[in-house]
């Protein structure tokens, strides 16, 4: 365990960092719109952790040109497959979350999510 | 190639479509085709059943032709086959034992949209069972959670909604570890398809290379899933998720939703992992000690809960509790006792739903303990039933709870350190498992007049409600026959996890 290995793969350490910043954010923040934002830095990081691990020095994007098919011209495109799918996943939960928002939004006239809660605990006494 | 090693694929497609198809229909047609479809996958499910037996293998269907480290893959053994015919009948007596309370409670032109959502959640539980690749396994745990969302919030109350968007975060936080679980490991081993990360990751466990991120890959996907399955401590949404949803959802949510993600660890442990090397990992014991934490706690909950709707839903943390607590044994025995304990209680889970509303249906809708008074009498099946469920949790010789803790104490016997932790959790939590349900029981076969509490006359009748009342009896059949037809049914489990691997 020595610190070279942290700086020689710095890019990874961003990702994990970013990964914690919006997995924080997401369950901490009380505000809805924060915890939203917070899961897709999250989502994010995790595509940039998997396009770096695609990535390698010197290769180019995974496209057959002027019918080169030796692997050593191209990056892995599988991980670049993944962000994908992962990004239209997480397009769809965060429609989904932002749908619930404004639900509660309407209802409540706040966006925080333990005011929600507080006003839905009085409706009930 | 048999036709009927079609089948599971044909399945998740068939669930898949159903749905979209129930968006453009009214909801009277909506809700044909939805028990059509479920009752043409169940039978479906069976043949496959009656196939893995015959030849006694499991078998790789490949999805467009292209082979092992490429392409995407489903695998089917017995235990797959058994667990989705399960699945199957448990979803088809939920839907139909709580048809009315959605007829009620659900707005008339909304009704066909939670068709489309269960024909969803129906093909992402059975793509959870049956595929043999990692990102793939991802994908359809997210769907499941946006699908069970939708049956949250189908019902339009301020509560429905807040229950849905705490749940969504839980499973947000689940999902995203899992994610980053799986792309650790797909870093590792340069495989996404299961059988071939298993392979590498023996090497790897062989050599002792990259031993940390190995170890940090399995934290992190456990843990995601057990987020997303309510295991304690991360169970704080799970009361109002099934306290404030319509019947069939809350049914369906905790008796098959959480079931799903379980399923998978069983999964990675077994398949993608391999099981000795969970076991060197330690992580099972973080599992074994949330485990019984969890066992004690929901049922302190349950105990102070005075709405018998939530009071199920805690008892729901205990049991997840139980299942996590067989998979810290870390044998062989212990996984095949979780294993049992997800067909218990999902069977039993289900039907306290179901005649827990048949009971509040006779007391003014109230949900509240003083108000269910009675309420045995004058709803005689679904006191009945609730009865029957309530023995069942509380591990009474006949249903189907007490094989699962026989099998989670014989397995506990067969480990070194964790036999008196486990008995001592497991006679605990029987013990306050039986003073909640107990207390309920004798609550509802209190006559009200003698308690001086003045209830709701109203009484149903087994006529007046007779698709519920048969709902109920083969609900209180399912259970007793998981009860009684123990021996096959644990046979069929052990064989089906001996091709699991």
């Amino acid at each position: 365990m020595n610190l070279s290995n942290l700086l020689n793969n710095y890019e990874e350490a961003v990702a994990m960092l970013l990964f914690v910043i919006g997995f924080s954010n997401l369950l901490l923040q009380p505000n809805l719109i924060k915890k939203i934002i917070g899961m897709n830095i999250m989502d994010t990081a995790v595509y940039l952790f998997l396009a770096l691990k695609g990535y390698i020095d010197g290769h180019k994007a995974p496209i057959v040109v002027d019918g080169v098919q030796s692997t050593d011209a191209y990056i892995n495109p599988i991980p670049s497959g993944l962000v994908l799918t992962g990004i239209v996943v997480s397009v769809s939960v965060s429609a989904l979350m932002l749908s619930l928002t404004i639900r509660l939004y309407r209802r409540y006239h706040t966006l925080n999510l333990d005011e929600i809660s507080t006003q839905l605990k009085k409706e009930d006494l | 190639m048999a036709f009927v090693q079609n089948f599971p694929f044909l399945t998740i497609i068939l669930a898949l479509f159903s749905g979209p198809l129930c968006s453009v229909l009214k909801s009277k047609a909506a809700k044909w085709v939805n028990t059509i479809v479920l009752t043409l996958i169940l039978l479906m499910s069976c043949a496959v059943l009656v196939f893995t037996l015959q030849t006694g293998e499991a078998y790789v269907y490949q999805m467009g032709h292209f082979s092992a480290p490429w392409g995407n893959e489903i695998r089917v053994g017995v235990l797959e086959a058994f667990m989705a015919v399960f699945f199957c009948i448990v979803m088809l007596l939920c839907m139909l034992g709580g048809r009315r309370e959605l007829a009620e409670e659900v707005e008339e032109t909304k009704q066909n949209l939670y068709y489309v959502m269960v024909g969803l959640l129906l093909s992402s539980l059975l793509a959870l069972i049956y595929t043999n690749d990692l990102f793939t396994a991802y994908v359809f745990v997210e769907i499941n959670t946006i699908s069970a969302c939708g049956l949250i919030m189908i019902r339009q109350s301020g509560r429905a909604i807040e229950a849905a968007t705490r749940y969504m975060i839980m499973s947000l936080l689940g999902s995203g570890l899992l994610l980053m679980g799986i792309c650790y490991l797909y870093d590792l081993t340069g495989h996404l398809l299961m059988s071939n990360i298993k392979e590498q990751v023996a090497v790897l466990a062989a050599t002792g290379e990259y031993h940390i991120p190995l170890l940090i890959s399995i934290t992190l996907m456990v843990v995601g899933l057990a987020i997303k399955s309510a295991l304690f401590p991360f169970h704080s949404w799970v009361p109002d998720a099934y306290g404030y949803s319509t019947l069939s959802s809350a049914a369906i949510l905790s008796s098959l939703v959480s079931k799903g993600y379980i399923f998978l660890v069983v999964k990675i442990f077994y398949r993608v992992i391999g099981f000795d090397v969970i076991r060197e990992s330690k992580v099972i014991n973080v599992l074994f000690v949330f485990g019984v934490l969890g066992m004690i706690f929901g049922s302190v909950n349950a105990i102070r809960e005075n709405n018998i709707r939530r009071m199920i839903a805690w008892s729901s943390v205990a049991q997840i509790g139980y299942i996590y607590m067989g998979f810290g044994l870390g044998t062989t025995a212990g996984i095949i006792a979780s294993l049992f304990h997800i067909l218990s209680h999902s069977a039993t889970k289900s039907m306290l739903f179901v005649s827990a509303s048949g009971l509040t249906d006779v007391s003014n809708h109230d949900t509240d303990f003083f108000g269910l008074t009675g309420a045995g009498y004058r709803n005689k099946i679904a006191g009945v039933a609730f009865s029957a469920g309530s023995l069942s949790m509380v591990g009474i010789p006949l249903f189907s709870g007490f094989i699962s803790k026989v099998l989670f104490a014989s397995a506990a016997y067969e480990t070194s350190g964790k036999l008196i932790p486990a008995m001592i959790a497991l006679a605990l939590s029987t013990l306050l498992n039986a003073i909640y349900f107990m207390k309920t029981v004798i609550r509802i076969y209190t006559p009200s007049h003698r308690a001086g509490i003045v209830t709701d006359t109203r009484v149903i009748t087994i006529k007046e409600q007779p698709q519920k009342a048969l709902i109920l009896v083969l609900f209180v059949a399912l259970n007793i026959g998981l009860g009684l037809g123990s021996q096959p049914i644990v046979n069929m489990l052990t064989q089906g996890l001996e091709m699991f691997g």
